[in-house]
């Protein structure tokens, strides 16, 4: 705030200025020839205009350092949540390490009461190219590097869906590898983490299309790149599907996680997603019926 | 005017222009080793690029005008923007800036041409060798799989973005072999503007009586030197990672992208500044020549485009606030970045001081000069909100960023630039451009900039990030795009007002003489245009405006500086 304010200060001080020059001092047809007195320059008013801006810049610089020794080094509570980013081309990975769950595109977080903080720190590395992660209700920006690790936290307070995208050109689809963080109360985000820590269903005696869907995925290529917890998918390439039917979105936010959404994308992600790494995986139609009811029950 | 000099009007008078066989004037300007002829070459062929590169910004804004837009793919997206800033910043802004040195220097310090011409030439022809394969690209970038075509890895191509692995095909060598070739080019203009400015002074020209635009002109070409090998270094080891298996860059085999960020940025803030410099000396002359008035404390401009020239080597992590640098690292470079705008400053309260008491006289130049002042002003002030690392953590990688750096270069840049053609247009072709059509292209081009880049602003605060070829709806974007579309097309129809008054003018312009604006450097002492050697007979100064000490013999500059 104090570094808005000054500048608009001066903004406005030397626009004005400059407006009043221009008027004050513009030729007008009844000038004579006769060129105007030759000021060359003047030291005194050169001092000054070297030696005030020097002092704002000393005040801006520590009250600058304040606020980043606030953020960057600020303690860490014990009470803090750990989750940990894995940015990819083009969506996100979250592990909870101390808690054993594993997701992807949407981040659920406990909200942060001011008297007994419970920030999330957030640890920051990526899987190929430069990402970051902005979602500007909650904090500013970090980059997810390659072969790097960064930290940032968030403490959100109010409960909510904070937006955000990525924020470093990562290729192809960096405009639709979008941010959602679910800010939950303490009661909801518990319970959301043990639906999380459980594995996928494995009785679905009572739903034949899914029971058939999940043969058919267990034997397609699926399972090389996507995680099913408890079953043979164990691929880590792309976002892990264990729960995917309890999230609002697929495709890492652009699109509504609806059964039709879900068969068009496994027909053909490019159709939805142009330049998206998943591969069309050239499914008939019945698997793709299958494979969606399939889907469609893990929650 | 002022009244003209009698030994000039005669040589004046003297010159004829024939018609020459076309193929003749072919070789000429091919085979020339004249600083203004070169100069020239510069200035079309960025005049050219500027149209390409603004062409494919009016089509970035068209496909972001309204949401979920499907007007280009986004492959072709990615091209244009990593094209655009490509095209702008090599190909368009250093060559046209070059160009002005070239033709400008000698003229102003009263030497007959650069101290390495056949140099100049080479440094020409290598540098266009670069745009053009820049742009061959589209046509050869399609490497071994039909992948590829024209970059689209951003203007600083991050690693490992750049890794063969995440760029196959050839586009991504296109923009490092084009960059590389250019960056030859623009040290050799560098080698000689200094050169030329340590040796080559007339009679009387001690170094603090050059004019202000040489005295930028040096502090640009000392950058030069700094600033562009590291961009050869890193893009020699992004070649030497794309294909002898280096691993510089290569995070899967422990390289590291930082790495990149610190040589590119060590090269890339100069680079800005090296376009910036420059248009501070256009400015620098055409105020006072137009308030009337000396320019106002001329030592300290001197020493604060020094100061920044120095400063500028160490600000350049400013660009990687967000990259986790830690507290300490963050640190230094918010401070060295808030101490640049302390000289930076300086200079915008000494153009103010020379406007103050003059007669202000708002011919087209001048009025490009004037918005250059709130423009520039505006630019520095979001860069200082920018510099403070917590403000930047939120804003830099968004449009708010590009609302800042393109009110620098478009703003600030452009703006002065435009000033300098009409400027010293008639030195050069020996003809007036047109007022009229010069006002259309000022009041186009402003109110386009304005309603492009303030609304900008909001678009980024908003939390929309920067390269993304489409964006949802619900947001609060939509509208503040479609504004800036808007402007982007008022921008286009301005520019291209201002290209058919150059061409109008070089056949209908008013005759200018040799001294149209009343000014008081040298190169106002020469014909319009000046014969191949400049001078006559060499020039002797007593003064940093020797125009003025011939037209006010009662009351020199000598007496006071």
């Amino acid at each position: 705030m104090l570094v808005l304010s000054v500048t608009l200060v001066i903004f406005l001080l030397v626009a004005s200025l400059l407006l009043y020059v221009l008027i004050r001092y513009r030729q007008r047809p009844s000038d004579s020839e006769r060129e105007p007195a030759q000021v060359y320059g003047s030291n005194q008013i050169e001092l000054s205009w070297t030696v005030i801006p020097i002092l704002i810049v000393v005040m801006l610089f520590l009250t600058t350092t304040r606020v980043i020794l606030d953020t960057e080094a600020a303690p860490k509570p014990s009470s803090a949540l750990d989750v940990t980013v894995v940015g990819h081309q083009f969506w996100w990975e979250y592990r909870y390490p101390k808690l054993g769950v594993v997701t992807a595109n949407e981040l659920h977080v406990p909200i942060s009461d001011p008297a007994k903080p419970t920030p999330t720190y957030l640890s920051l590395s990526s899987a190929d190219t430069d990402h970051s992660f902005w979602v500007p209700r909650l904090a500013g920006k970090t980059d997810l590097i390659p072969n790097r690790l960064n930290t940032m936290w968030i403490d959100p307070q109010k409960p909510g869906l904070y937006l955000g995208q990525c924020a470093q050109y990562c290729g192809t689809q960096h405009a639709l590898m979008l941010l959602r963080v679910y800010a939950q109360s303490p009661e909801d985000f518990a319970a959301w983490i043990k639906q999380q820590q459980r594995p996928a269903e494995q009785n679905l005696s009572g739903n034949s299309a899914a029971a058939e869907g999940q043969t058919v995925f267990m034997h397609s290529a699926c399972i090389n790149c996507h995680t099913i917890a408890g079953t043979v998918a164990s691929g880590r390439y792309g976002p892990d599907l264990t729960h995917v039917a309890s999230r609002d979105t697929i495709a890492s936010g652009p699109v509504k996680n609806t059964p039709e959404n879900l068969r068009q994308w496994i027909a053909d992600p490019n159709s939805m997603k142009p330049g998206v790494l998943m591969p069309s995986m050239h499914l008939n139609d019945h698997d793709l019926d299958v494979i969606t009811a399939y889907l469609t029950t893990l929650h | 005017m002022a009244n003209a000099i009698p030994v000039l009007e005669a040589i004046d008078q003297t010159l004829e222009t024939k018609r020459r066989p076309p193929l003749d004037v072919v070789y000429e300007w091919v085979s020339t080793v004249d600083h203004k002829k070169i100069g020239l070459m510069y200035i079309a062929y960025a005049l050219l690029f500027l149209l390409i590169g603004g062409f494919e910004a009016v089509l970035i804004r068209i496909q972001l005008a309204v949401p979920n837009n499907h007007f280009v793919s986004p492959q072709v997206f990615n091209r244009l923007f990593t094209m655009h800033g490509t095209t702008m910043v090599f190909f368009m802004g250093m060559p046209i800036l070059f160009g002005f040195g070239n033709y400008l220097v000698p003229l102003m310090i009263g030497a007959r041409d650069m101290a390495f011409p056949r140099l100049n030439a080479f440094s020409f022809w290598i540098s266009a060798f670069g745009g053009l394969l820049l742009y061959f690209s589209y046509l050869g970038g399609d490497g071994l799989y039909g992948m590829g075509s024209a970059p689209d890895v951003g203007w600083f191509a991050y690693a490992p973005l750049t890794a063969r692995i995440f760029s196959p095909g050839h586009s991504t060598d296109y923009w490092t072999l084009s960059l590389l070739l250019t960056g030859i080019g623009t040290t050799g203009t560098a080698l000689n503007i200094m050169t030329t400015t340590i040796c080559m002074r007339c009679k009387g020209m001690k170094l603090t009586r050059m004019p202000l635009f040489v005295w930028l002109m040096v502090v640009t070409s000392f950058l030069v030197f700094v600033a562009v090998s590291p961009l050869t270094a890193a893009q020699i080891m992004l070649t030497l990672d794309r294909y002898l298996g280096a691993h510089f860059f290569d995070t899967q085999a422990g390289g590291s992208a930082v790495l990149w960020m610190h040589f590119f940025w060590i090269f890339g803030h100069p680079e800005v500044y090296i376009l910036v410099l420059p248009v501070f000396g256009f400015v620098s002359e055409i105020i006072p020549v137009f308030s009337r008035k000396a320019i106002f404390g001329y030592p300290a401009m001197v020493a604060a485009s020094v100061a920044i020239g120095f400063i500028s080597l160490s600000v350049w992590a400013h660009h990687m606030f967000t990259v986790g640098m830690g507290p300490a690292g963050n640190t230094f470079f918010v401070f060295s970045t808030m101490v640049i705008s302390v000289p930076t400053g300086i200079k915008i309260f000494n153009w103010l001081g020379t406007l103050w008491g003059g007669k202000i006289i708002f011919k087209v130049p001048m009025m490009f000069c004037i918005a250059f002042l709130f423009q520039f002003l505006v630019a520095g002030l979001t860069g200082i909100m920018l510099s403070a690392a917590p403000f930047d953590w939120q804003l830099a990688g968004s449009y708010f960023l590009i609302a800042h750096f393109h009110y620098v270069l478009v703003g600030a840049i452009v703006t002065g630039l435009f000033g300098a053609f009409y400027y010293w247009y008639p030195k050069v072709t020996g003809r007036m451009m047109s007022e009229t059509l010069g006002k259309w292209h000022f009041w186009l081009f402003i109110i386009g900039f304005h309603l492009t880049f303030d609304f900008m602003h909001l678009t980024g605060t908003l939390g929309m990030p920067r390269r993304i070829y489409t964006y949802e709806a619900g947001r609060g974007w939509e509208g503040l795009n479609l504004i800036i579309g808007i402007g982007a097309l008022f921008q286009t129809v301005g520019t291209l007002i201002f290209v058919y008054n150059l061409v109008r003018s070089y056949y209908h312009g008013e005759i200018a003489g040799h001294d149209p604006w009343d000014a008081w450097t040298l190169e106002w002492a020469t014909p319009s245009p000046p014969p191949a050697y400049n001078f006559a007979v060499e020039p002797t100064v007593r003064s940093r405006r020797p125009l003025w000490d011939l037209k006010h013999p009662e009351d020199q500059d000598e007496n006071y500086e």
